[in-house]
């Protein structure tokens, strides 16, 4: 199974530091959310570990192989990232950006056979995206794009997905389609994802483990209900929460 | 834009229309050859299919007029026009850039400082039947490639910005010292602006045998990387995470477009306009999916540059006009009228 190892991770932009020291394992079929304020390191994170940016040899390990040796094209066949809020600015159709998920599975002059196309029809009728495969990518409402993009992650078949902030500009309809989508991924595909997410209440909902971040360090890392305290937020946000019983679920749910 | 299907016919539309571009550029000059003995007479020279074409009938001083004057300067037209708006398209996908063309780089003032330097000393050689003016023109433009990307690099950070900046920057200082040297020797202004201004009138059949396996072999990279390109528009994140190098992906098509627009400019001098408008014409017929875009924008600068050279040595013939001033004369109108037409596709 796929599982994703970091030991002794650090990371600095210009002398600053941005990440010191992260030990972790993520286990295999596991959906981990990462929360943390604004400057924590997140996104630094989800890149080193994608490998948008270049971590030290033996930091971060997929599968027990470090990924400073495994080729950019060979990691896309069994990982995909979903980037922060990305703008396309051109003609494409739905159709089009999602079949380019295929491209780590193609050779460079092999044409989409039936299987990708299959994969594809699989991909976006399970994102709710076949409906509009038609239209333009430009033209799409903020979640109808996010969809797609996570539509074109998921035709990758990546064994690992990681996904930094994907429903942030969502409206709370959407933003909960999108969280139910990856979760029911998480169980019926076996992947495992990492998630950076805002809504500490998103983290205790649908997340089986949590990493709390602050400044560049792992504060806590464990079960939602370990890691998202009272305590822990008034240490890591700086602010007082409560947290109740949701009066339906009985789940636990932060209020401010 | 069109159909999938519409575009594979468009394409092969653009390949036929090519082959009767060249023909028909033939045809016409100060001594009209019918169409059919301009077919034969091209016929006659490809291996294979000359044993079946009869020249009975063609005069033999249309064959020399054919072979000599007009053939090179058809096929200079023709690989050139290819060379630009390949790299245009190259550029404007790599860099993302929708101002971006194969001058953007500075390699036409580059050029241009080349080329001016052997006009102002008057050197005189020929090297692999390349004029000294050529040669400079060739080694101004790659100097000025090695210079601008090593400059890039020193920053770093957000390279392409800096790349653009230090394209302009590098630009601004040849350009200038091309002025500084016009000013310093008049009598040699007009051999200098007609060159900066574009030609194909001195192309000799030297000069196309030099220059066409290198273009060729250009073209056939930018085709090569056709489904990278279209990744790349996602977004350079987007791309990595689908396994394009993406720092690798643009060293190779950015050197490549760029050897591919020394190669042109040191036959032709500067000609504007074909490799940032027929990338864009083509964008708004067929597309952005480079699998269509790249071919179209080849075959179609090809196209577009016989005809203007066509009409550049004919209008006012026997006299010449730049080849850079034809091309945005009918370019740009056709280009209005295509954004115009868009325009009132997409709001109506």
């Amino acid at each position: 199974m796929d599982s994703l190892s970091i030991s002794h991770l650090n990371f600095s932009y210009d002398q600053k530091k941005i990440l010191s020291d992260i030990t972790l394992e993520l286990e295999s079929g596991v959906f981990t959310g990462i929360i943390g304020p604004n400057g924590s390191g997140k996104t630094t994170f989800a890149k080193l570990i994608s490998k948008l940016l270049k971590a030290e040899k033996k930091t971060v390990y997929l599968n027990q192989q470090d990924i400073n040796d495994i080729k950019i094209a060979d990691l896309a066949k069994s990982m995909a990232m979903v980037p922060q809020a990305s703008s396309i600015n051109y003609d494409l159709t739905v159709y089009e950006v999602i079949l380019m998920g295929r491209t780590p599975h193609l050779k460079r002059f092999q044409r989409e056979s039936e299987a990708d196309f299959n994969i594809v029809k699989e991909v976006m009728i399970e994102t709710d995206t076949w409906a509009f495969k038609d239209r333009l990518i430009h033209q799409l409402s903020g979640g109808e794009r996010q969809r797609v993009i996570i539509a074109r992650a998921l035709a990758q078949e990546p064994k690992v997905l990681i996904l930094d902030e994907p429903v942030t500009y969502l409206d709370i309809h959407h933003q909960l389609q999108v969280m139910s989508l990856i979760k029911t991924l998480s169980s019926t595909r076996q992947m495992t994802i990492i998630m950076i997410l805002h809504d500490l209440n998103y983290a205790l909902k649908y997340c089986d483990h949590v990493i709390l971040l602050s400044d560049g360090e792992v504060f806590k890392y464990g079960k939602p209900n370990d890691v998202v305290t009272i305590d822990h937020i008034r240490s890591v946000y700086n602010i007082d929460v409560n947290i109740i019983d949701h009066p339906v679920t009985k789940k636990p749910m932060v209020v401010f | 834009m069109i159909r999938d299907k519409k575009k594979h016919f468009l394409i092969i539309g653009l390949m036929i229309a090519l082959g009767f571009s060249i023909i028909f550029a033939c045809t016409i000059g100060p001594e009209k050859i019918p169409f059919m003995h301009s077919m034969k007479l091209l016929l006659s020279k490809i291996p294979g299919i000359k044993e079946l074409i009869s020249l009975e009938g063609v005069s033999e001083s249309h064959g020399r007029i054919l072979y000599v004057v007009r053939i090179p300067r058809i096929l200079g037209a023709t690989l050139v026009g290819m060379a630009l708006a390949g790299a245009g398209v190259v550029f404007q996908g790599v860099l993302r850039n929708p101002l971006a063309e194969p001058y953007v780089l500075g390699i036409s003032s580059g050029a241009a400082f080349g080329a001016t330097l052997m006009i102002v000393l008057g050197v005189s050689f020929t090297v692999l039947g390349l004029t000294a003016v050529s040669v400079g023109a060739f080694i101004g433009a790659i100097a000025t490639m090695y210079i601008v990307y090593n400059i890039a690099r020193v920053g770093m950070k957000s390279s392409i910005t800096t790349l653009l900046l230090s394209g302009i920057a590098v630009s601004f200082l040849l350009s200038s010292m091309v002025s500084l040297m016009i000013a310093l020797n008049r009598d040699q202004v007009e051999k200098i602006v007609f060159w900066t201004m574009g030609s194909l009138s001195s192309v000799k059949m030297s000069h196309v045998e030099v220059v066409y396996i290198p273009i060729l072999l250009c073209v056939a990279v930018f085709l090569f990387f056709s489904r990278d390109l279209n990744v790349m528009l996602l977004g350079e994140e987007s791309a990595t995470s689908m396994g394009i190098d993406v720092v690798v992906l643009r060293k190779i098509l950015l050197v490549t477009a760029s050897v591919a627009t020394a190669f042109s400019v040191s036959i032709s001098g500067i000609i504007g306009f074909v490799g940032l408008i027929v990338p864009h014409a083509m964008r708004l017929i067929v597309g952005p999916n480079h699998k269509y875009l790249t071919p179209a924008s080849i075959l179609a600068g090809a196209i577009f540059l016989i005809l203007s050279d066509t009409i550049a040595r004919t209008i006012i013939a026997p006299g010449q006009l730049p080849l850079g001033v034809i091309t945005a004369i009918i370019g740009a109108p056709y280009f209005i009228y295509l954004l115009y037409r868009n325009n009132n596709i997409s709001r109506g």
